[in-house]
């Protein structure tokens, strides 16, 4: 690990300035994926400002039914939240999937939908890598790529966004509100991130020094009834091969509102919008959920490793969907 | 951190933003860099102040410096172990507030006002914690390198609540890798003290 310096900030406004003020600063609160990336010296930054005495920590019912969650929540604090259990399971089920209970003890959920990818040549920085080094070339595309993406892609990038939750507020339509010194704004989850395209080192659409204080769960039908299905190499403590979070509003057997957002298949957390469509108006039974877990798989693509992404997407699609809609 | 406290940065910062009128929340962006000023430590050593096991410790530490290598190298407490130090293994797992962490992902300066707990300090002299004595009485361990992390996260755990049926520790323990594999019988110590507490 590089020398860094360090400052506590005692005030938001505080850390967004110092971090929008010098180029390599950079946030740390529960510090489990920067310091795990400084120590192989993937982000070497100048200053680290530490906001864990903000008041940011709360996990709140908001007037209209749903759940505000303050970015210092730690990924224990928010999928243990009685709330959050009754209204989005899935949110609990996708923490509880992830990580390890002490990594979950210390890992805040604003770092969470932030984290970087797994792939190992963005890891290693003696392998050439367009996210970490822009143009020096993607050396996943002919390598080691069992991990990587199947759809959103570019010839610049196939990585994969390994957040759980992230999938997960896909599902229940989270929306992100952040700060920066002079102004703030809300964020649909879906907006928050950017494919890879020309600029892999471009994730998000957040401006330096640009703070999240806080990711709010609107409440809704199809968040009440919705599951998380994650399949990984063991059983626990692993990141996905491919993930699906599932949400669905059910009348009378004809399902009214859908959402199925992918996890670890795409640069970002993806949402597969045509599949969701082919859902409306049919009954909730596995015929409906089987025609759209192929629509959900249209236009992916394997690069060899991981061409079985794409059948076990489906086949995970359809069984979130069953489990969401009370039928698996 | 003794550098820097928030009294200071409330006399610093928000006695002169009121002396010249302005409420720091609306003051325009250009003034916004001056009057937010923040006090930055490192990256030469600076003072530190640790709670470990019921003492307190006074240092000087870089500010990269994670609670991990400060642990061992400083406090010689070596009970807790570096495995991967890039929190997949667990060996390094520490109570901090009571609750398991991984030390190796943890900076000790950011650990000052918080109470840390190791391996070193869960027994009373000679008198092991019920956790301890549970994987000695189980054979929890064969190599015993990962052991002082399972053992803790085990205390951490229990102080989480979480429901100790065989399925459950083990997720609840996965945190803690065990290369000779002796799993069965760290469930096993653990449901037994589990059983105690009942």
């Amino acid at each position: 690990m590089n020398p860094i310096r360090y400052a506590k900030a005692a005030h938001p406004t505080e850390a967004m300035t110092a971090v929008a003020q010098e180029r390599n600063a950079h946030f740390i609160a529960g510090g489990t994926n920067i310091l795990d990336l400084m120590k192989d010296h993937v982000e070497e930054p100048s200053l680290l400002v530490d906001i864990t005495d903000l008041p940011m920590r709360a996990i709140e019912a908001t007037p209209a039914g749903g759940v505000r969650l303050g970015a210092l929540a730690t990924m224990a604090d928010v999928a243990d939240s009685p709330l959050v259990k009754a209204g989005f399971p899935v949110v609990s089920q996708a923490l509880l999937a992830s990580a390890s209970p002490q990594l979950r003890n210390m890992a805040t959920i604003g770092g969470n939908v932030l984290q970087r990818t797994r792939c190992s040549y963005f890891r290693d920085v003696s392998q050439p890598c367009n996210k970490r080094k822009p143009g020096k070339g993607c050396s996943a595309l002919e390598g080691q790529n069992r991990f990587h993406s199947v759809i959103g892609t570019s010839r610049n990038c196939i990585c994969s966004h390994p957040s759980d939750l992230a999938a997960a507020l896909l599902a229940v339509d989270a929306v992100v509100h952040t700060r920066t010194q002079t102004s703030a704004r809300s964020i649909a989850i879906e907006d928050l991130y950017v494919l890879p395209g020309d600029r892999p080192n471009i994730e998000n659409i957040l401006q330096p020094g640009e703070l999240i204080e806080a990711i709010e769960l609107p409440q809704s039908a199809h968040a009440r009834n919705s599951a998380y299905v994650k399949v990984r190499d063991r059983a626990s403590y692993e990141f996905a091969l491919v993930a699906v979070a599932a949400g669905l509003a059910v009348q009378n057997g004809t399902i009214r509102e859908a959402r199925i957002a992918l996890g670890s298949v795409a640069p970002k957390p993806w949402r597969a919008h045509a599949a969701e469509s082919a859902l409306i108006g049919k009954p909730a039974n596995d015929a409906s959920f089987a025609a759209a877990a192929e629509v959900a798989i249209r236009g992916m693509r394997g690069y060899g490793h991981n061409d079985y992404k794409i059948p076990l997407t489906r086949e995970s699609v359809r069984r979130a969907l069953a489990v969401s809609g009370g039928t698996a | 951190m003794s550098h820097f406290s928030r009294r200071k940065f409330i006399v610093r910062v928000m006695v002169p933003a009121v002396a010249i009128g302005l409420n720091p929340q609306l003051v325009s962006a250009a003034n916004v860099v001056s009057i937010w000023r923040i006090a930055r430590v490192g990256p030469l050593p600076v003072p530190v102040t640790l709670e470990v096991n019921g003492q307190t410790f006074d240092l000087a530490l870089e500010p990269r410096e994670t609670l991990l290598d400060t642990l061992r190298d400083r406090l010689h407490l070596v009970g807790t172990k570096k495995g991967c130090d890039q929190g997949t293994c667990g060996a390094c797992t520490v109570l901090v507030d009571g609750k398991r962490v991984n030390s190796c992902f943890t900076l000790s300066i950011m650990t000052q006002g918080k109470r840390v707990t190791t391996i070193e300090g869960l027994a009373h002299g000679d008198a092991l914690h019920p956790m301890q004595q549970a994987f000695l009485d189980h054979d929890g361990f064969q190599c015993g390198y990962c052991t002082p992390g399972q053992i803790v996260s085990a205390v951490g755990l229990m102080n989480e609540r979480r429901p100790t049926d065989d399925e459950n520790v083990r997720e609840w323990m996965s945190g803690n890798l065990c290369r000779c594999g002796a799993y069965a019988n760290i469930a096993a110590a653990v449901q037994h003290v589990a059983g105690d507490a009942a």
